[in-house]
């Protein structure tokens, strides 16, 4: 695997850290830091910085009971949370999102496919099947768009992404992706509005591919 | 803590109480929860920490910063109703002897976090309050540049150090 070299913005880590990150971009952070060390290492910074702040927070008493009604609970067997391991390409997380099945595929037209993990009105991400060469539609976006690559690589006009890079674009970016040659481009991508795609066409289906 | 995880021992556990609670439900509650379900959120939190005890690696975290990231978890599920996407765990040897370097280590950088906290200016210190109770979106706390979080930086690189280390003993 060749080394990651675009990685996910200190801010984006700090608000992931906070929790204020809004699900869809949560999603693709939590997938990175999957991925990269790098960026595990700064968002175990940023929860050791929340942590000093908890420490230093002014401290409230709580009611006298709920120490002996929290040590009462200690035994009390509770049902085990399923956990989601890598699965092929697919990162802990984004199994998680898949509740542990692979992909159902929908294609989209060129080839291209697209798997919807959540939609609503935070956002939405997605999982896009690229075949290698083929460009994903000519696109704009009304927010931030965060595209994780989990196979294959992509470039458009700001550089290559392989396995694992971070590719952050902001509505200034009008950018077209296109698949490297060599295995499909399978990437996690979030976006905080629907796609908008800027010939007329796409745009017509834009609603009923939900792209 | 270790001694929670390693020996289920109840008195430490009261004693983790003793110290966290406190200042969990001041945490809570500064951004708005109410007192009761305040109470309710440092309930669920200690409990896990009981329950989840073996996730705890002291040569990477503090537990401050443990149960941080359990308080504020635990928090988003109960505003959102769904669980927070997590990172995969690094799947260490859990038999591995804790190195007291290291866990020394990860003491003397939360201490310098707090002091470098407490030196900060009365907004600054507001801002960083406000950005780790998830009070700040990512372009908020991008705006804010110029506040000091250098010691951050070099925990980054320290955590990085560290979790190289623990990669290669696992291969």
């Amino acid at each position: 695997m060749t080394a990651i070299t675009h990685h996910t913005p200190d801010a984006l880590l700090a608000a992931y850290a906070a929790g204020s990150l809004p699900q869809p971009y949560a999603l693709v952070v939590a997938a990175h830091i999957s991925l990269c060390l790098e960026c595990r290492a700064a968002y175990e910074a940023h929860q050791a910085a929340g942590g000093a702040v908890l420490e230093s927070v002014a401290a409230t008493d709580v009611s006298e009971g709920l120490k002996s009604s929290i040590l009462a609970l200690l035994d009390t067997p509770v049902p085990c949370e399923p956990t989601y391991q890598r699965s092929g390409v697919y990162p802990g997380p984004v199994m998680g999102a898949l509740k542990g099945r692979l992909p159902r595929w929908k294609s989209v037209g060129m080839g291209v496919r697209q798997c919807i993990l959540s939609a609503g009105h935070e956002g939405s991400v997605r999982l896009l099947y690229i075949p290698p060469g083929q460009a994903v539609p000519d696109h704009s976006h009304n927010g931030l768009e965060l595209t994780l690559v989990l196979q294959g690589s992509f470039s458009d006009d700001t550089g290559r992404f392989g396995v694992g890079d971070l590719e952050v674009a902001d509505q200034a970016l009008e950018h077209t992706p296109i698949a490297d040659p060599g295995a499909p481009c399978i990437c996690l991508a979030a976006t905080d509005a629907p796609l908008r795609f800027t010939s007329f066409l796409p745009r017509l289906l834009q609603p009923l591919f939900r792209i | 803590m270790l001694a929670v995880r390693d020996s289920r021992d109840r008195v430490a556990f009261a004693e983790l109480f003793d110290h966290f609670a406190p200042r969990l439900k001041g945490f809570i509650m500064r951004s708005g929860t109410g007192s009761g379900q305040a109470e309710e959120i440092v309930q669920d939190v200690m409990l896990t920490v009981w329950r989840k005890a073996d996730q705890f690696d002291p040569e990477r975290a503090q537990v401050s910063a443990w149960i941080y990231q359990i308080a504020r978890n635990r928090q988003i599920d109960v505003i959102r109703k769904e669980n927070r996407p997590m990172p995969e765990e690094l799947g260490e040897d859990p038999s591995a002897e804790p190195e007291a370097s290291q866990i020394l280590a990860v003491d003397q950088e939360v201490g310098q976090l707090k002091q470098a906290l407490t030196r900060l200016k009365p907004d600054q210190r507001d801002i960083i309050e406000k950005a780790y109770m998830g009070e700040l979106t990512h372009q908020e706390i991008s705006a804010q540049t110029g506040l000091p979080l250098g010691t951050i930086k070099s925990r980054i690189r320290l955590g990085l150090e560290r979790l190289r280390h623990e990669l290669k003993d696992m291969r």
